[in-house]
């Protein structure tokens, strides 16, 4: 081959154009994701409140978080609470929403516009909404409940009600999105399964629970892992409609962490909580994906 | 493909009242569009309450049991709300967030999504795997640190540590984009490379176009998170003519926590815009949505 000098320099050089081509997101996570992850874990390990100079501490953060901290249990515990009482709801009402979907009624725009508009509404709009709705004296929650003779409810400022009003409103939030994903995966079941189940004289139910639902599995276990994640995460929605209250009931560990670097500017306490959350979430997802290979079929 | 509802096929020897396959099909559909307009009238419920309170005066509102529309519909409450609060002020901030950060998501990421889609370098699958990597960290870790970074070289207070990390491009685009990239017949790009295009040339000329509706979609949903974006704004600004949409409303909420209608109005005023853009770009929401979920 009689390349010359010049073209094997070039044939050389172009190996390396993909780093340039990634050069601009490798500069923006080096930056904004990479340093910060180190830093943060550093920071773990000090005490800083930003304007004087940190103080090493050791591991004082996290003995103080797990063993004397009081109130990082109780947020530990309402999280887990958040997202126990939302994952059932946000991972079967989309599923059942999305079967009905295809059955190919008309109107489908309509239904996806229904369904999706609370998914594109920001968590400010949606905790406004629902705290006048969920209003003790003139919400309309109340008015249905008491039009049916019901007694009326605090609802978010009941310690024991607030948490499932947020809830509430969090799951109908999510619909929209576990509905594109279960609609994708129901395009994937094949047609012949339904037919021979026909054949053998199976009702509708039946083929919704032997067939569907199994089929569906791929997609419930991507659901399960994204809802735990993003509502482990959650944040936005309390810090309008209840600010963690009333008596830390909706105190989430996203919410207090705020507090604790926004509010209390305890910057190295902080950092704590977020490695304990990172954690939380790689045990957690590793746990979820172990277990995946008894109920979930590709 | 969608699955079919069936009844007991007609038999010769049918008792009379078997109904025919067609009849059952036809109640069963029946059915089912009556169950889906009873919930979808129950999810958009929420949001003509919203409309409609924001169009109550605060008397109105305040009535019990609650009247189901306005019966003397008034403008009252936006007009407070926009006086009493610069709103075009916030309007404008939110947009130069959202419209610079979608240009400059759009640039990155596809930039590096075509490079680990069609380019070959050392290490690109472990770099690709460190991207997706990053997705898993949870963001409030980085949150810390990056609001002291911000703190030291004195953004905060200014619109730049909302605008430049999204600028940089994203995991989450990346991704996208590769996936896209990577379902694309590579004919033209050869053809292009042939003629003596250099991997730019094909870049900016093939590929990107080709992209268009993963373009599209990564547009949309980086133009979407920015406006609705409630935590960074919270985070990283204080002074009240930096504030963007978001933050607007929830002041609302601290200056005038019992005026029910004017916090819908607010809501309204910041639900429109994401409103509309949805509406006419809907097919990207949901594609965008299928083209991470399946792979995920």
């Amino acid at each position: 081959m009689a390349t010359t000098a010049a073209a094997q320099r070039s044939i050389r050089w172009s190996r390396y154009e993909g780093y340039l081509f990634i050069a601009p997101l490798f500069v923006g996570m080096i930056a904004f994701i990479f340093i910060p992850i180190i830093v943060s874990f550093a920071m773990s390990f000090t005490r800083w409140d930003i304007v004087t100079p940190p103080e090493f501490i050791g591991t004082r953060n996290f003995i103080q978080l797990l063993t004397s901290d009081r109130l990082f249990w109780r947020v530990l515990g309402n999280t887990f609470r958040y997202v126990l009482l939302s994952i059932p709801l946000s991972t079967t009402i989309p599923l059942v929403l999305a079967v009905l979907l295809n059955q190919k009624v008309p109107g489908v725009t309509f239904y996806r516009i229904a369904f999706f508009l609370p998914l594109v509404t920001s968590v400010v709009a949606i905790g406004l909404l629902w705290r006048w709705m969920y209003d003790s004296d003139f919400g309309l929650f109340n008015y249905i409940l008491q039009a049916v003779g019901l007694p009326g409810q605090k609802w978010l400022s009941d310690p024991n009600l607030a948490m499932p009003a947020v809830v509430f409103a969090t799951v109908w939030q999510g619909l929209g999105y576990n509905i594109i994903i279960y609609l994708a995966g129901l395009q994937g079941i094949p047609e012949h399964l339904y037919e021979a189940a026909t054949i053998d004289g199976a009702n509708d139910l039946q083929k919704f629970f032997r067939i569907t639902v199994p089929m569906l599995t791929p997609q419930i276990f991507f659901v399960l892992v994204i809802s735990f994640i993003g509502g482990f995460q959650s944040f936005g929605l309390i810090y309008v409609m209840t600010q963690g209250g009333p008596v830390n009931s909706t105190n989430v560990y996203v919410y207090y962490l705020w507090q604790t670097a926004i509010g209390s500017a305890k910057m190295g306490y902080a950092s704590a909580m977020a490695w304990i959350l990172t954690l939380i979430m790689f045990a957690a997802t590793f746990l979820q994906v172990r277990v995946s290979r008894y109920w979930v079929h590709y | 493909m969608s699955r079919t509802l069936t009844a007991a096929p007609p038999s010769a020897a049918a008792p009379r009242w078997q109904m025919s396959l067609k009849t059952a099909t036809r109640i069963k559909k029946a059915i089912i569009t009556v169950i889906l307009i009873v919930l979808s009238i129950a999810a958009l419920f929420p949001f003509y309450w919203m409309v409609s309170g924001s169009l109550k005066t605060e008397f109105e509102a305040f009535q019990f049991p609650p009247t189901l529309y306005p019966q003397e519909p008034t403008l009252e409450n936006y007009q407070g709300l926009t006086r009493d609060l610069p709103f075009g002020l916030f309007y404008l901030n939110t947009l130069k967030i959202a419209g610079l950060s979608v240009l400059g998501q759009l640039i990155t990421s596809s930039l590096a999504g075509y490079a680990f889609a069609r380019l070959d370098f050392p290490g690109k699958d472990k770099l690709f795997l460190v991207v997706l990597g990053t997705m898993m960290v949870p963001a409030i870790t980085t949150i810390i640190p990056l609001y002291i970074l911000v703190y030291q070289i004195n953004w905060v207070n200014t619109h730049y540590p909302l605008i430049v990390p999204t600028m940089l491009g994203s995991a989450y685009g990346t991704f996208l984009l590769r996936q896209y990239m990577l379902s694309l017949p590579k004919e033209l790009e050869d053809a292009a490379r042939i003629d003596g295009c250099n991997s730019f040339q094909v870049y900016y000329k093939i590929a990107l176009p080709l992209m268009k509706p993963a373009l599209a979609t990564l547009g949309l949903f980086t133009f979407m998170g920015q406006w609705n974006d409630f935590f960074g704004p919270l985070i990283f600004l204080d002074k009240l003519e930096l504030y963007t949409v978001q933050l607007g409303a929830n002041l609302a909420q601290g200056q005038w926590y019992t005026d029910q209608p004017r916090l819908m109005a607010g809501s309204v005023l910041i639900t429109l815009p994401v409103l509309l853009v949805f509406l006419f770009l809907q097919r990207y929401f949901v594609r965008g949505i299928n083209l991470t979920g399946i792979q995920g």
